[in-house]
């Protein structure tokens, strides 16, 4: 007994060697900046010179910028095009693909499809950027077309009109995620068995009321675990924003991870950009916990 | 499907449904055409890009974007390779993108070596602590990174980006590999001591071997998250010649482009390496992902 306690401490003793270059590097890239950032956001910094202590004061700022008000109205409005109608349309898609198109065309049909809405997911989202600013653009493919068919007075300035520009962009976020619920619920309706679509069949249920009654309930684990990575994106939410409008046009379309960038590099305002960053992290620290104790409860229950 | 046992009745009834099923339902041309329909608006931006990159923008000015070209024509394909240096950018994300996934492998299998197999105490807490680092927003640690790499020279270097990224990434990995590891047969390892195996020989001779496909994976998803990473190469490779493709793709919206066929080159040379790794790891991406979020 003693003995092989001994042993075993000293086996993972020599495996905690192996920590060492994972834990030196979190430690530079995560926690060191983490923490600095943190402290960043008690100053007032212009990123030369020594930082300033300001107490709260950046916080207080926080509470009556209008910029960052708008920027976390704008993240309520990107979680709808983010999580709410991917996972719907994803949800639909999937039962679709799965219980009828798989019966009535085939397995390779139905991989077709789901590979073909896959693949903006994989897109870098900059390439995405290029491409839907080109087709919006005020004369950009959408505005030719309408044109040429007549319509011109539905032609619209779609990202340089603030009216216009939000619903723009969320298209194109709706866009890019859909592949990413599909995949993941499809996943999810491999570990169903089939016998039980027949016997709801066997009974008269629809389509729908499979839909209803079977698939969503069953894929709640699948559902939790997107809802929650894509709020959490949805809080993060940058690139698209910087590649089709920048934040614009009136700050139409900014969120806190553009602002963020906006004061860190452009106005230098160090200190500030810092607290809107302790906010945002904060957040996400709360969403990630919930889906880290959930994933836990899941294994245990397996 | 049900064609296993057909003795007792309620499984001739699930045959007969499963027939009912295999028989054509007139529906399902419907259901079909929505289906194309959705997937023609979800690909049609593809479609564009391609079908006016190849046109002459003599001919855009006169057909506009929705006619089909009638010669092939590459001068703006062209054009927008040499005025981005397109062939200097592939050859950056190659580099970053590769020197990543080696990197982000070995940390991660590193990681998981200790955590699944070791068991070393507070192995929990380190995944937690690991995940929850990497899933808070990169403006978080992007200033301080920002401040280091300038004090220490690595700013505007590609290593600044390739050792960020290893890290980043390296979380995802290990939190993957520990629970693939704390299911490795313990015999192995057992025989592996008895033979008088050091860990470093066991990790190396018995386990790699054994992991091989998980870990080309893994370095095919960090090979593609770190093509696609846009606002920490963004903010450290500042100079046009260590730039990324994707870098590259989002600074084309702010440089002089009214060329609308240039626009349209530029959307396509973007989505062709894309396409060409989705065309390789198409069935493995889209199984791993999965896995990846439930797992």
């Amino acid at each position: 007994m003693a003995i092989s306690s001994q042993r075993s401490s000293d086996g993972s003793r020599s495996y905690s060697l192996y920590l060492i270059p994972g834990t030196i590097g979190f430690i530079l890239i995560v926690l060191i900046p983490q923490l600095a950032n943190l402290g960043l956001s008690f100053t007032a910094w212009k990123g030369v010179g020594t930082p300033r202590p300001v107490g709260l004061q950046n916080y207080h700022r926080l509470l009556t910028d209008d910029q960052f008000w708008g920027s976390m109205y704008h993240t309520l409005l990107f979680i709808v095009s983010m999580t709410v109608i991917p996972v719907c349309i994803g949800l639909v898609l999937a039962a679709l693909l799965f219980d009828y198109v798989r019966d009535q065309f085939g397995e390779w049909v139905s991989s077709f499809f789901r590979a073909g809405f896959y693949l903006p997911q994989i897109l870098p989202v900059t390439v995405a950027g290029v491409l839907w600013g080109w087709i919006l653009n005020p004369v950009g493919v959408i505005n030719i077309t309408l044109k040429a068919i007549g319509l011109d007075n539905l032609a619209q300035n779609w990202i340089g009109d603030a009216t216009y520009a939000l619903a723009a962009v969320s298209l194109v976020i709706v866009w890019i995620q859909v592949g990413y619920c599909l995949v993941v619920f499809m996943a999810g309706l491999s570990r169903i068995d089939p016998s039980l679509y027949e016997a709801a069949e066997l009974d008269g249920a629809n389509w729908w009321s499979r839909l209803v009654t079977i698939t969503i309930p069953l894929l709640a684990p699948e559902i939790f675990v997107v809802v929650l990575t894509t709020l959490i994106a949805a809080l993060k939410v940058f690139a698209p924003i910087f590649v089709i409008t920048a934040g614009g046009p009136d700050n139409a379309t900014l969120v806190p991870s553009y602002l963020t960038y906006y004061h860190f590099f452009t106005t230098q305002r160090v200190g500030y950009a810092a607290a809107i960053a302790v906010v945002q992290t904060t957040l996400t620290i709360a969403l990630a916990v919930i889906f880290l104790r959930f994933q836990s409860q899941q294994e245990s229950k397996e | 499907m049900a064609y296993s046992v057909l003795s007792d009745g309620t499984t001739k009834a699930k045959a007969t449904v499963a027939a009912d099923r295999a028989r054509r339902d007139p529906m399902r041309w419907v259901v079909l055409a929505i289906l194309i329909l959705l997937l023609a608006f979800t690909l049609f931006p593809f479609f564009l890009a391609l079908l006016n990159a190849v046109k002459a923008s003599a001919e855009y000015a006169v057909g506009g974007p929705l006619s089909i070209p009638r010669s092939i024509d590459l001068t703006a394909i062209e054009k927008f390779w040499t005025v981005s240096d397109f062939s200097r950018k592939l050859l950056n994300s190659v580099v970053i993108s590769l020197a990543v996934s080696v990197l982000g492998v070995l940390i991660s299998l590193f990681n998981a070596y200790a955590i699944g197999v070791g068991k070393v105490p507070g192995s929990r807490v380190i995944l937690v602590v690991f995940l929850l680092g990497i899933m808070v927003p990169q403006e978080s640690i992007i200033y301080p990174l920002y401040y280091m790499a300038k004090a220490s020279g690595l700013y505007d270097t590609q290593l600044s980006v390739i050792i960020i990224f290893a890290v980043l990434q390296s979380a995802f990995g290990t939190y993957l590999l520990s629970t693939v590891l704390s299911t490795f047969p313990k015999e192995i390892l057992e025989a592996a001591e008895m033979d008088g195996s050091t860990h470093w020989k066991t990790l190396w001779f018995v386990i790699v071997p054994v992991l091989r496909p998980t870990l080309m994976v893994l370095g095919t998803f960090f090979f593609i998250w770190t093509w696609n990473e846009f606002l920490i190469p963004l903010v450290m490779l500042v100079s046009n010649n260590n730039q990324t493709v994707s870098v590259a793709m989002g600074l084309t919206r702010g440089q002089n482009m009214s060329d609308p066929v240039l626009q349209a080159s530029a959307a396509f040379l973007g989505i062709i390496p894309t396409v060409i790794f989705f065309l390789i790891f198409q069935r493995t991406l889209t199984r791993g992902i999965a896995a990846g979020a439930v797992k």
